[in-house]
């Protein structure tokens, strides 16, 4: 489902000397559907900026993406948006809503820019907030005002909100209470029995035993090592 | 008046599956005697899509949007626009047939609501002539488009009477919103639609624009220095500088790794709050 080849990647800073990055150098992925793969290797090792460039966040200098018989290193801005809305999910580290918007609603986005029915969607949005232990009293309030485990966890319902195919997901369970870390690694042991394919950053080594089928060493890609 | 909300509901929906760009860009210059306003601007836009332009002041955005929406005769290049009867240029289309596409197809909003309200006519009024401009004669359909949309951008309907004078710059903007928006447009020029605004009506305009946008299934074209703004509503950016397009892509991927010189000043400028 995920195919990374060849991977090429390195920062140009043109306002500081033009000093030029090399961070990644030749990275190989595969996941199965079904699958999680867990990315490991020390801070700065180039764990998020791989799962940014299979997100199309970060651009690639050399080599290939393929989610879905697309390659994200190629195609126009236009097929990563739809890319985006229906098979690759992304559950970052941090919230980032339009202020004002209802947690319900926020929760329920990715299924109404898919067309789904909005009473459709409202369910499936509070059936997530409910497992996710968010009080019903805050469903109407913006996110923006919430705790950071609790923004957390409307991040994560959000990202669980429609069945993705390809998951992506940065740090899931950091900074949650043992319940709802038991609820995010439920969810995603669901995700990987429908088929979806994961790939995760887990500080958490107990969390990452549990769900990821494979670990990949991602300070293998240094520059320079090869 | 029947025809203007099927074409906002049924239309546009046909029409967002449709294989083809809902407007093609292509070589737009225009000069001001030997200075460059905008040089050599090509892109697409497809049904349904937020485009953010952004760059500082005097980097050719606003003249870009001006010539994209036909109020600036551009020195060359082409504006090919889907129409409902096939692409046509509209450079090269009779004024007449231009601003027909102003009062039907496209909206504009202006950055100052005085610029896109008539003052000295009721809010109401307001909505219901850009209604009446497209041949709506009945005066209780008028109203009540017109009440509907009022409610749709969040004023009272007990406002309805009242000219925009009395209004904030918030409400002044949202009916400026409102009034261009009663006619089922398919695009829209915006040119810095949150400027001048409190923050926390800025907001208020962002939740509102992002919720027409995907509702009605518009594409727009926004012109903002805010590039907060963008992130939230964009789907792709362009950051220009100097009268040229310097960088495009994807709106989180031209912020978060930004490959030219200025579009990576420009993102190590804004302030963190």
């Amino acid at each position: 489902m995920i195919e990374v080849r060849d991977l090429h990647k390195a920062f140009t800073l043109h306002n500081q000397g033009g000093v030029v990055i090399p961070v990644m150098a030749g990275a190989h992925l595969s996941v199965a559907p079904g699958e999680c793969v867990a990315l490991t290797g020390a801070s700065g090792a180039g764990k998020s900026t791989l799962l940014r460039m299979i997100y199309g966040n970060y651009l690639v200098q050399a080599g290939s993406i393929v989610i879905g018989g697309m390659d994200v290193a190629k195609v126009a801005p236009r097929d990563i948006i739809a890319l985006r809305r229906e098979t690759l999910g992304y559950v970052s580290q941090f919230l980032r809503v339009v202020p004002r918007v209802p947690t319900l609603e926020v929760v329920a986005e990715p299924l109404l820019t898919l067309g789904v029915a909005p009473e459709v969607a409202r369910a499936r949005a509070t059936a997530l907030l409910q497992r996710l232990a968010i009080p019903e009293r805050l469903w109407s309030l913006s996110p923006t005002t919430f705790s950071g485990g609790e923004q957390q966890r409307v991040n994560i319902a959000r990202g669980f909100a429609h069945d993705y195919p390809a998951l992506l997901l940065d740090e899931p369970t950091a900074s949650l209470d043992a319940a709802n870390r038991d609820t995010v690694l439920c969810l995603i042991e669901e995700a990987k029995a429908r088929g979806a394919a994961i790939v995760g950053i887990f500080h958490d080594t107990a969390a990452r035993e549990r769900v990821a089928d494979r670990e990949v060493d991602v300070g293998a890609f240094a520059p320079g090592r090869m | 008046m029947t025809q203007v909300v099927q074409a906002e509901a049924g239309d546009l929906s046909i029409f967002a599956k449709k294989k083809y760009p809902l407007l093609q860009v292509k070589g737009l210059t225009k000069r001001y005697g030997a200075r460059i306003g905008c040089a050599d601007v090509s892109f697409e836009l497809w049904p349904g899509e937020v485009m953010g332009i952004v760059g500082e002041s005097g980097s050719g955005k606003s003249t870009l949007l001006s010539c994209l929406a036909g109020h600036l005769a551009p020195d060359a290049g082409a504006v090919i626009f889907e129409t409902g009867a096939g692409p046509r240029d509209t450079v090269t289309m009779p004024e007449a047939e231009r601003r027909m596409l102003g009062r039907t197809d496209w909206a504009f909003v202006h950055q100052n609501p005085r610029d896109g309200l008539r003052m000295g006519v009721s809010a109401g009024g307001n909505v219901g002539e850009r209604l009446m401009a497209v041949g709506a004669r009945n005066y209780g359909t008028i109203r009540t488009a017109a009440l509907d949309w009022m409610a749709r951008v969040e004023i009272a309907a007990d406002r309805v009477d009242d000219r925009p004078a009395a209004f904030s710059g918030g409400m002044q903007q949202r009916l400026q919103i409102a009034r261009n928006l009663v006619t089922g447009p398919r695009l829209v020029f915006m040119d810095e639609p949150t400027g001048g605004l409190d923050v926390s009506v800025q907001a208020r305009l962002l939740d509102l624009l992002r919720g027409l946008v995907r509702r009605m299934g518009l594409s727009a074209i926004i012109v903002t220095h805010d590039l907060a703004v963008v992130r939230l509503l964009a789907d792709r950016l362009m950051v220009m500088k100097s009268g040229l397009v310097v960088e495009s892509g994807l709106t989180d991927q031209v912020l978060d790794d930004p490959q030219h010189v200025y579009t990576q000043l420009l993102v190590s400028s804004v302030l963190q709050v």
